[in-house]
C-alpha cells in the first residue's frame, strides 16, 4: 500500500512531463503543414490552367492569422524557398513574396488591431490577390506571355477556398497542441 | 480569435535583441529574395538542379499517386457515361461501320506508301522511344505550364527530348534529374511548335496560351485559310519535335489565326512517351550541308545613321589591321 502510493509519487513528474504538449509537435506542424501545402504541384492533378490556389501562401497566411507569432518574422524566407522549388515560379520569388507579406501583415495588424472573420478574410483576398497578380507578372518577366484574366478564376476560387483552408490550419492546431497521455 | 501578438519585450535584453533579430532577418529575407529574384529573371541564372532535387525527392511517392490516378479513372466520366449511353451507343455502331470501311482503305494506302518508300529507299519515320514515364506533377497553381515526369537522366532522357502520348505531343523535356525531369507543356506561354495543317499542309507556329488553349499564328499573311476542325501536326522544322506527331485541333477563328485545343491533354493522360530529339540533318537520303560560311557583317539599323556608323567602323578596323603588318 505504502510502496505504491510511493511510485505512483515517483510517477507525478512523469506523468506530467508525458502528458503535456510535445514542444517537438507544436513548433513543427506549422512549418510541416505549410511545406507540405507547398507541394501541391507535386501531387498527381496536371493541369492545363492555372486554377489552383496557391496553398502553401493560403496556410502561410492563415497561420500567420490565426496565431500571430508563432511563426518567426522571417519564416517566410525560409518556407519560400520550399515553394520556389516545385511552384515553376522564377526563383527567388516566393521567398521575396513571403518575406514582403510576413512584414506586411505585420504592418497591417499594427494598423488595425480588432480582428473578426470578415476583416481576415478581407484582408487575406487582398493579399492573395496581390501575390497571384505578381507571380504572373514574374512568371512573365521571365520569359512567359500569359495575360492577366487568365489568373481571374485563380483569384476567386484561392479567395472562396480560404476560409476551409482556415478551418484545415485550426484543425491541425488543436492536434499541434494536443497533449500525450502516455502514463495515467 | 487569438490576440494580436504582444510586441512589447519589456525590460530583458534578450527578448529585445531576439525580437529586433527576427525582424532583421525578415528584411534581409526580402533583400536576399530579390536578388535571388533578379537574378533568375534577368541574369537567366538556372536553378534547375533545386527543381530537380524537390522532383527526385517526390518522384516515388508521386508514382504512387498516379498510378491511384490512372487506376480510379474519371469519376465524372464514368457518372455522365451512365446518362448518354444508350445514344452514345446508337453512335458508335455507325461510326464503327463507317470505321471499319476506311480501315480497308487505310490497310491500302498503307501498303502502298510501304512499297513507295522501298522504292525510294526512305529510312522509316519513326523514332524508337527513349522511355515511357508516369506524368506525376504539375505546376498546376503557377501562370507558367511545367510538368514533372518519372523518367531522369537514368532512363537516358536528355534535354530538349519531345515528350508525347499516343494521342499527340505534350511537350519536351527542360531540366533532367536522375529519376524525374521537367518537361515544359505545349500549353506555356514560352512554348512555340513549328506544325503544318495535316489535309494541305499549310505552315504555322503553335503557341501555348497559357489557360489550356493554343494560338495557332499562320506563316502566310493574307486571307485565313483556317476552318474549325482543322488537325495540325508537328512539321519537324528546325529540328527537336519530330515531323507528324498529331498536335492540335481547331476550336475559334481569329482574324489572323486559330485558338486551337491540344489534341492530347496532359490533364487527361498518365502515361507519356519520351522520344529521342529530331535531327533533320540525319537523314542519310539528304545531301550533306553546306560548308561553313562566315556570317555576314552585321546590318545597321538605320541607313541615315549607317553611313556615320560606317565611317565610324572603318577607323578601328583600319588601326587594327595596322598593328598586324610589322
Amino acid at each position: 500500500m505504502n510502496a505504491q502510493r510511493l511510485i505512483l509519487e515517483a510517477a507525478k513528474p512523469v506523468a506530467r512531463r508525458f502528458s503535456a504538449p510535445s514542444p517537438f509537435v507544436a513548433y513543427l506542424t506549422p512549418w510541416l503543414a505549410i511545406v507540405l501545402a507547398s507541394f501541391v504541384p507535386l501531387w498527381p492533378l496536371i493541369a492545363s490552367a492555372p486554377l489552383m490556389p496557391p496553398f502553401g501562401y493560403l496556410m502561410l497566411l492563415a497561420w500567420r492569422q490565426l496565431h500571430p507569432g508563432l511563426l518567426p518574422v522571417w519564416a517566410g524566407a525560409v518556407l519560400g524557398l520550399f515553394d520556389d522549388m516545385v511552384s515553376g515560379q522564377p526563383m527567388g520569388s516566393a521567398i521575396f513574396l513571403w518575406s514582403v507579406t510576413m512584414l506586411a501583415l505585420d504592418v497591417i495588424e499594427a494598423r488595425f488591431p480588432w480582428r473578426n472573420f470578415l476583416t481576415e478574410w478581407v484582408v487575406a483576398a487582398g493579399m492573395i490577390a496581390l501575390y497571384i497578380l505578381a507571380d504572373a507578372g514574374l512568371a512573365n518577366a521571365a520569359g512567359g506571355h500569359t495575360p492577366v484574366i487568365v489568373t481571374v478564376p485563380q483569384m476567386v476560387l484561392s479567395a472562396l477556398v480560404y476560409p476551409l483552408v482556415g478551418r484545415m490550419v485550426a484543425t491541425l492546431d488543436r492536434w499541434r497542441l494536443k497533449r500525450f497521455r502516455n502514463v495515467a | 480569435m487569438a490576440p494580436p501578438v504582444n510586441r512589447r519585450t519589456g525590460y530583458s535584453r534578450r527578448a529585445q535583441y531576439s525580437t529586433f533579430a527576427a525582424y532583421v532577418v525578415g528584411v534581409l529575407g526580402v533583400l536576399g529574395g530579390g536578388a535571388l529574384l533578379a537574378s533568375s529573371v534577368l541574369g537567366h541564372v538556372s536553378f534547375g538542379w533545386l527543381h530537380d532535387a524537390a522532383a527526385d525527392v517526390q518522384a516515388p511517392a508521386a508514382r504512387v499517386g498516379a498510378q491511384a490516378r490512372a487506376g480510379a479513372g474519371n469519376v465524372v466520366d464514368v457518372a455522365s457515361g451512365f446518362f448518354v449511353s444508350g445514344a452514345q451507343n446508337a453512335k458508335l455502331r455507325r461510326e464503327v461501320e463507317l470505321a471499319r470501311a476506311r480501315a480497308v482503305e487505310m490497310q491500302a494506302v498503307q501498303d502502298e506508301n510501304r512499297r513507295l518508300k522501298a522504292a525510294l529507299q526512305l529510312a522509316g519515320s519513326e523514332p524508337t522511344p527513349v522511355a515511357s514515364a508516369w506524368l506525376i506533377g504539375s505546376s498546376a497553381s503557377s501562370t507558367r505550364r511545367y510538368a514533372t515526369i518519372s523518367a531522369g537522366s537514368a532512363q537516358g532522357v536528355a534535354p530538349g527530348m519531345p515528350v508525347r502520348t499516343p494521342q499527340g505531343l505534350v511537350g519536351r523535356v527542360l531540366e533532367v534529374g536522375h529519376g524525374a525531369a521537367r518537361i515544359l507543356l505545349v500549353t506555356d506561354t514560352e512554348s512555340t511548335v513549328p506544325v503544318r495543317r495535316a489535309s494541305d499542309g499549310t505552315p504555322a507556329f503553335i503557341n501555348g496560351r497559357g489557360d489550356g488553349t493554343l494560338q495557332v499564328r499562320l506563316l502566310s499573311l493574307g486571307l485565313n485559310p483556317l476552318k474549325v476542325g482543322d488537325v495540325f501536326v508537328t512539321s519537324g522544322a528546325g529540328g527537336l519535335y519530330w515531323p507528324g506527331t498529331p498536335m492540335a485541333m481547331v476550336q475559334a477563328l481569329t482574324h489572323d489565326g486559330a485558338i486551337a485545343r491540344p489534341l492530347s491533354d496532359p490533364a487527361a493522360s498518365e502515361i507519356v512517351t519520351v522520344q529521342p530529339s529530331w535531327e533533320p540533318t540525319a537523314d542519310p537520303t539528304l545531301p550533306p550541308p553546306a560548308p561553313d560560311v562566315p556570317p555576314p557583317p552585321p546590318r545597321k539599323p538605320k541607313p541615315a545613321k549607317g553611313s556615320k556608323a560606317k565611317a565610324g567602323n572603318k577607323a578601328p578596323s583600319a588601326a587594327s589591321d595596322k598593328p598586324a603588318h610589322p
